[in-house]
């Protein structure tokens, strides 16, 4: 059975791995590598309560509400030499509605990397730790509107969007909103679903990312939401208007697979 | 004059006497001797009695709520074992019905996972769902927070037992968790008996032992009481359609299960069932002898006989009952220093 143990078990042998590619780093010249996440629809940029989108369903909607976890990010070099950012540093809440979220910005040794890894959601072994270990956004007080984190049943939530679309049946406060909240990282004691997504892009076609004291990378990145309407899942805001923690959730989440692609890079001079 | 002496002195030492007292009645977290080892993570939340204090207090600040008017003690309160007595679901703010019975506080040091569901796996991640739950408290921890750190006497407190006057919300949830995990019910007749501490079942209690050893306490596992596991006990599915761990797990087999709670303190904490659907424990009884309906996720333990249920006479059902209110622990439902100051 799969169980917390042996995911921490796991984890525990990865990590080891991943020391051991630390040790080809100068740990001493850390420079800023930031990754930005750009929201757009399709071929739009998206635009809160404004902006008017349609899905694959042929449904129209707009979006009041986007925002999502970022964390475990890694950087790979040419020659397969892997930095795992320190995981306490490596969490970042990305939100529409505040432009300054958009850059996660992390430390990693001076280098040139092809590649990066990140995790759309928290990890399963954050998820359990002691409430000492999360801190900033990972604090479980959010509140009902715009928190991440589910109280009843512990755990946060990975990508929330919100949005109205004619084609959603009105609900309760008279809107015809739709709401998806996706979240569920396993199971403690008792196995569940798991949509803790991880994503590598490759930055060769897009320029590499060159991380050097005095500068800084940053590493653009679109989220096109479109993608999680139409992906391996058409999904109907119609048919679904709610989503949040069922099996259904699961169609969503893997939708994710096809959200983020590397724009270009910006190595500029500060 | 020297009269006035004697009593001034008097006073004094009276008042050195009573400090002591409180502070050798702080002993900490103490294990029963006939409990298991605790399961709450002491190493990480270490008992201290300023800690504990302020925990009692924010279990007891209506503050916490959205118009203060509701506090963890107003629904779970100490004289009805830590329950809502007389309530099948409790009310809270704007008098607002919730969906299901308000559990007892106690022996949670003991518990793997909390709520009728499970869904909270770590009692410092508790208090966060009263107090966000819009039929609860319907408050935001930042406005919780806000609302302490703006309080004339919290950031003192929240300095004497944390080292600084900050107020976040690990502090909030480690000190109520204190208050909690020291809520430790143990002293009821069945403990003084296990613990051969002078009491003795009368011949009844003993029988209705001896009877709930067989047909109960593999659910209702000793001393807790509950094995904290997740069971349909087929009273089937209330009008609210609350489906229990499913929501938890999403496994279509754990649809309509619920905790098996613990039997302690039995007499102060009706309503029974997750929904508080039974009034008397007579009822619990009858429910499992008589009634158990065959749901597809019926526990097999209740699934022995030609029919399913308990077999059990009328007598046997009442020595069971005269056994259980040895579960009754006075001194826990009357101890200070669990009530509000």
């Amino acid at each position: 059975m799969f169980t917390i143990q042996t995911l921490l078990l796991l984890l525990a042998l990865q990590s080891c791995k991943k020391d051991s590619n630390n040790t080809s780093f100068n740990e001493g010249t850390k420079a800023t590598l930031s990754i930005e996440f750009d929201n757009i629809v399709g071929g739009q940029n998206l635009q809160l309560n404004t902006g008017s989108y349609t899905n694959a369903s042929g449904e129209t909607f707009s979006v009041s509400l986007l925002q999502y976890f970022i964390s475990n990010i890694s950087v790979k070099k040419a020659d397969g030499t892997v930095y795992t950012v320190p995981q306490d540093s490596s969490y970042f809440l990305i939100k529409e509605s505040d432009p300054t979220t958009r850059f996660a910005k992390v430390k990693v040794p001076e280098g040139e990397y092809t590649s990066l890894t990140f995790t759309l959601g928290v990890d399963s072994l954050r998820s359990t730790k002691d409430i000492s270990e999360r801190k900033g956004v990972l604090d479980p007080s959010g509140g009902m509107e715009d928190g991440m984190y589910w109280g009843w049943n512990s755990g946060y939530i990975f990508f929330k969007m919100e949005g109205i679309s004619q084609q959603a049946p009105v609900d309760p406060t008279g809107q015809n909103k739709f709401r998806y909240h996706i979240g569920g990282f396993g199971g403690y004691s008792a196995p569940t679903i798991n949509n803790i997504k991880s994503f590598t892009v490759d930055l060769n076609a897009g320029g590499v990312a060159k991380v050097r004291s005095g500068r800084e990378s940053n590493v653009h990145l679109m989220a096109d939401i479109s993608k999680v309407f139409n992906g391996s899942t058409s999904v109907s805001i119609a048919a679904n208007p709610t989503v949040m923690f069922s099996a259904y959730s699961v169609h969503i989440a893997n939708n994710f697979s096809g959200m983020f692609r590397h724009d270009h890079t910006e190595n500029q001079h500060l | 004059m020297k009269r006035k002496h004697l009593i001034v002195i008097g006073m004094l030492a009276g008042g050195i006497a009573c400090s002591k007292h409180v502070i050798d009645s702080f002993g900490g977290f103490k294990k029963p001797a006939n409990f298991p080892e605790a399961n709450y993570h002491f190493n990480t939340n270490e008992i201290t009695q300023a800690k504990f204090e302020l925990g009692r207090k924010l279990f007891y600040e209506p503050r916490l709520s959205r118009d203060n008017t509701v506090s963890c003690g107003g629904c779970h309160i100490q004289s009805a074992g830590f329950t809502h007595h007389g309530h099948d679901v409790s009310h809270g703010i704007d008098d607002r019905l919730g969906k299901r019975n308000s559990p007892p506080i106690m022996n949670l040091a003991w518990g793997k996972t909390f709520f009728w569901d499970g869904g909270v796996f770590d009692l410092d991640l508790q208090p966060i769902v009263p107090i966000t739950n819009p039929v609860e408290m319907d408050e935001t921890m930042e406005n919780v927070l806000s609302k302490l750190r703006n309080h004339p006497d919290y950031p003192g407190l929240f300095n004497k037992a944390f080292g600084s006057s900050d107020i976040n919300t690990e502090r909030v949830m480690k000190a109520l968790s204190q208050f909690m995990v020291m809520l430790v019910s143990a002293n009821s007749k069945y403990d003084s008996v296990m613990r051969n501490q002078g009491a003795t079942f009368t011949a009844d209690e003993k029988q209705g032992y001896e009877l709930f050893k067989t047909h109960c306490g593999s659910c209702h596992k000793e001393p807790l009481f509950t094995d904290e596991s997740f069971r349909d006990n087929g009273i089937g599915a209330g009008p609210n359609n609350d489906e229990g761990r499913y929501l938890v797990t999403l496994n279509e087999s754990d649809k309509y299960k619920f905790k098996v709670p613990s039997l302690r303190n039995i007499s102060y904490t009706a309503p029974y069932m997750h929904d508080g659907r039974f009034i008397t424990i007579e009822a619990v009884l009858e429910h499992y002898v008589g009634h158990v309906k065959n749901t597809p996720n019926l526990d097999p333990l209740l699934k022995q006989g030609t029919v399913p249920g308990i077999s059990l006479t009328s007598a046997e059902q009442s020595k069971i009952i005269m056994f259980l209110r040895t579960l009754n622990d006075k001194d826990f439902i009357s101890d200070k220093r669990f009530s509000e100051q």
